[in-house]
């Protein structure tokens, strides 16, 4: 591959302050491979075809840009919720906070306890599935984030997990720069569902590997917010064997830059994948600039994908999906879905999107839509005319807007807190 | 309970006079009716009386119990006491039916100064209504207006006039698109609103609304202006006749 010079002087001021964490043989083989993979791609650049329509300068900057603290009393999301707590504080693990690590149906580590263990079973999966994920699109900031992390956990399911596991990122410094890795393996017939949420850093950098082997079942709901001024990175790869499930969700509200990868290889016959989110910006509180970024390859027969992607954008705020389907010549009977939609609240917000399918088999359903829309006048003034002020009733257009992808959340608990998450953005952003 | 004086109102968008002088009092418990052919501002009148956007009231005014209808939001004049059924009522995907009629029961009441009616209590009196016009637990729960038939449609409208309780209902070609039987439904539920103190003005093309739904006058508008008054014997007169000769004794 060539590697124009212009593109390795960013890249070498961007790492100097970072250096490779130590652990054992093997991991610090995975971390040299990545940085290798990562020196060999360079940073990306805004005139890369994946880069279009997100500047990815404040991403490669050697430092993190500032990024004010938000604060409020509000209860934080899934605080009602029986679940694990794994806290982080500006990217580092913050124990006092944090539950106990053991649960029934599931084996926690910290990442750095894993990969210092010469005998581990996360050496046959750091760094794999990120590495899979590079062809055929380069992500260089998912290697960077390989390379580097400096923390994480590691969860294997080996059964049903009593309780979610809740990663929470805590944001307390100004300039903090946060590089996570944290790798899921559930094993055939084992289930877990993961949370995230919190505004972590100034600058956040994640990557979730996740291994579904036969029969497992993945569930990942996440809710970002908080922080009007986040720059985020994220990248999830999944690899999905037979009937197996990998659920994702993901709402995000305000931030100045947040971009979510995620790439999903179905491997195994009967699988199911669905990928959703919902992302509401709002320009008047601060630059927001929301990029969902997902590629499903379709490897095995019978298996259905879903990307069910809504953006509600107002005042300035830029909505991006880039979203690809790609079925292998021997992956029939397909059933791929992809749908990104957005609402702009005014014409000054904009949403851009490149949906893409790729089909090499013949006997396939596939269908994607992508449309841009305002708001319904008539159904708008329909709801005023029966007495609901102009605010509410925007509202509740933009909740029936975004149902579609709510109702990708299967758990019903959860589902009612992401809805109170979504309807307490809403009540403070009344336009 | 309504009175329009003079009212001239235009198209926003284009120099369309629509209306061009209507002059229009409805008591509290009665039923007027407005017939008249097509394109001649029946419609319009509703729209600009419920607040409708794309309208410019270059002249007159319209009072709903003295106060100036003109001045105020969609949802102001509907806590007033005005309710639109619409001729066209719009699809909402995603809003739950009952969700809609809650949140507008509540929002009225809220701009009244009132008490939100409760859950339990909301569900007991929209069964009960809803049983009346034979509406079923299904298309409460459906999308606003999603998938219903016509005649759903038009019971759906009436439904929401029964829960909301409105002083001065507005029925916009009520019958439009409606069978006999849908039509005597919907007939059935209007006439167990009539009251005392609420007031009607049902707009229709047609004499065969009038059946089911007596009105005390009848008004026959023609270019933008209320060109006749007169008993619910002029109904049967444009039914037996047409426009043409009403207007021909007018012009």
């Amino acid at each position: 591959m060539a590697n124009p010079a212009v593109k390795q002087d960013p890249l070498a001021a961007r790492i100097e302050g970072l250096t490779l964490p130590d652990g054992a043989g093997w991991a610090n083989d995975a971390r040299g491979a990545a940085l290798s993979r990562l020196t060999a791609m360079g940073l990306p650049r805004k005139r890369d075809e994946y880069w279009k329509y997100s500047d990815p300068t404040t991403l490669n900057a050697p430092e993190a840009p500032r990024a004010g603290l938000f604060v409020t009393d509000e209860a934080m999301p899934f605080s009602d919720v029986d679940r694990l707590k794994i806290v982080f504080v500006d990217g580092v693990y913050y124990a006092e906070a944090s539950d106990d690590l053991a649960m029934e149906g599931v084996e926690i580590e910290r990442l750095s306890d894993a990969l210092a263990r010469d005998i581990h079973w996360a050496r046959d999966h750091y760094g794999v599935l990120e590495t899979r994920g590079q062809t055929p699109v380069e992500r260089p900031l998912a290697a960077l984030n390989t390379a580097f992390a400096t923390d994480g956990v590691v969860i294997r399911a080996t059964g049903k997990a009593a309780k979610p596991i809740s990663l929470i990122y805590l944001h307390k410094s100004e300039t903090s720069d946060a590089i996570l890795h944290h790798l899921v393996k559930v094993e055939e017939g084992a289930s877990v569902t993961v949370l995230e949420n919190g505004p972590a850093a100034a600058r956040f950098s994640k990557c979730m590997e996740v291994e579904v082997a036969d029969g497992g079942q993945f569930h990942h709901v996440r809710a970002q917010g908080r922080d009007h001024e986040r720059r985020a990175s994220t990248h999830m790869f999944a690899r999905l064997g037979q009937e197996s499930v990998y659920k994702s969700f993901t709402l995000t509200v305000n931030g100045i830059l947040t971009r979510n990868e995620q790439v999903v290889e179905i491997a195994g016959d009967n699988a199911v994948a669905h990928i959703a989110g919902a992302a509401l910006g709002d320009g008047a509180t601060g630059a927001f600039h929301h990029d969902d970024t997902v590629f499903v390859t379709h490897d095995a027969v019978d298996c259905e994908s879903r990307q069910v992607f809504k953006k509600v954008l107002r005042n300035g705020a830029e909505g991006v999906f880039q979203g690809k389907i790609l079925v292998k010549p021997h992956a029939q009977k397909t059933d791929g879905y992809q749908l990104s939609q957005s609402l702009l609240l005014d014409e000054d917000s904009s949403f851009q999107a490149k949906p893409e399918l790729e089909i090499y088999a013949d006997d396939v359903q596939c269908s994607h839509g992508s449309t841009t829309g305002a708001i319904d006048e008539e159904a708008l003034f329909y709801l005023r005319s029966r007495g609901v002020p102009e605010g509410a009733a925007t509202d509740l257009l933009v909740l029936a807007f975004l149902a579609e992808a709510i109702d990708e959340i299967e758990d019903e608990t959860l589902r009612e807190d992401i809805l109170t998450r979504l309807q307490g953005w809403l009540d403070r952003h009344r336009g | 309970m309504l009175e329009i004086k003079n009212l001239h109102v235009s198209l926003e968008e284009e120099d369309k006079q629509i209306l061009k002088g209507v002059d229009l009092t409805v008591e509290a418990g009665k039923v007027h009716a407005i017939m008249g052919p097509n394109g001649s501002g029946k419609s319009t009148l509703s729209y600009v009386l419920s607040g409708r956007d794309g309208y410019e009231v270059t002249d007159g005014e319209a009072l709903l119990n003295g106060e100036d209808l003109l001045e105020m939001e969609p949802e102001e004049r509907a806590a007033a006491g005005v309710f639109l059924a619409f001729q066209y009522p719009v699809e909402i995907p995603g809003v739950g039916n009952m969700t809609f009629l809650r949140t507008a029961v509540n929002a009225q009441r809220k701009a009244r100064g009132e008490e939100e009616m409760s859950a339990a209590e909301f569900l007991k009196v929209i069964r009960e209504k809803a049983k009346a016009l034979k509406i079923d637990a299904d298309m409460l729960k459906r999308p606003v207006n999603v998938g219903f038939s016509g005649g759903e449609k038009k019971r759906n409208e009436i439904l929401q006039m029964a829960m909301l309780e409105p002083k001065m209902c507005i029925l916009d070609e009520t019958d439009s698109g409606l069978d006999v039987d849908a039509m005597k439904l919907v007939a059935e539920g209007v006439n167990a609103l009539r009251d005392e103190g609420r007031g009607f003005l049902v707009i229709t093309h047609y004499q065969r609304l009038l059946d089911h739904i007596k009105p005390d006058v009848v008004h026959i508008m023609a270019g933008g202006r209320i060109v006749k008054t007169g008993g619910p014997e002029l109904a049967l007169e444009v039914e037996q006749n047409g426009y043409a000769d009403i207007l021909a004794e007018v012009a």
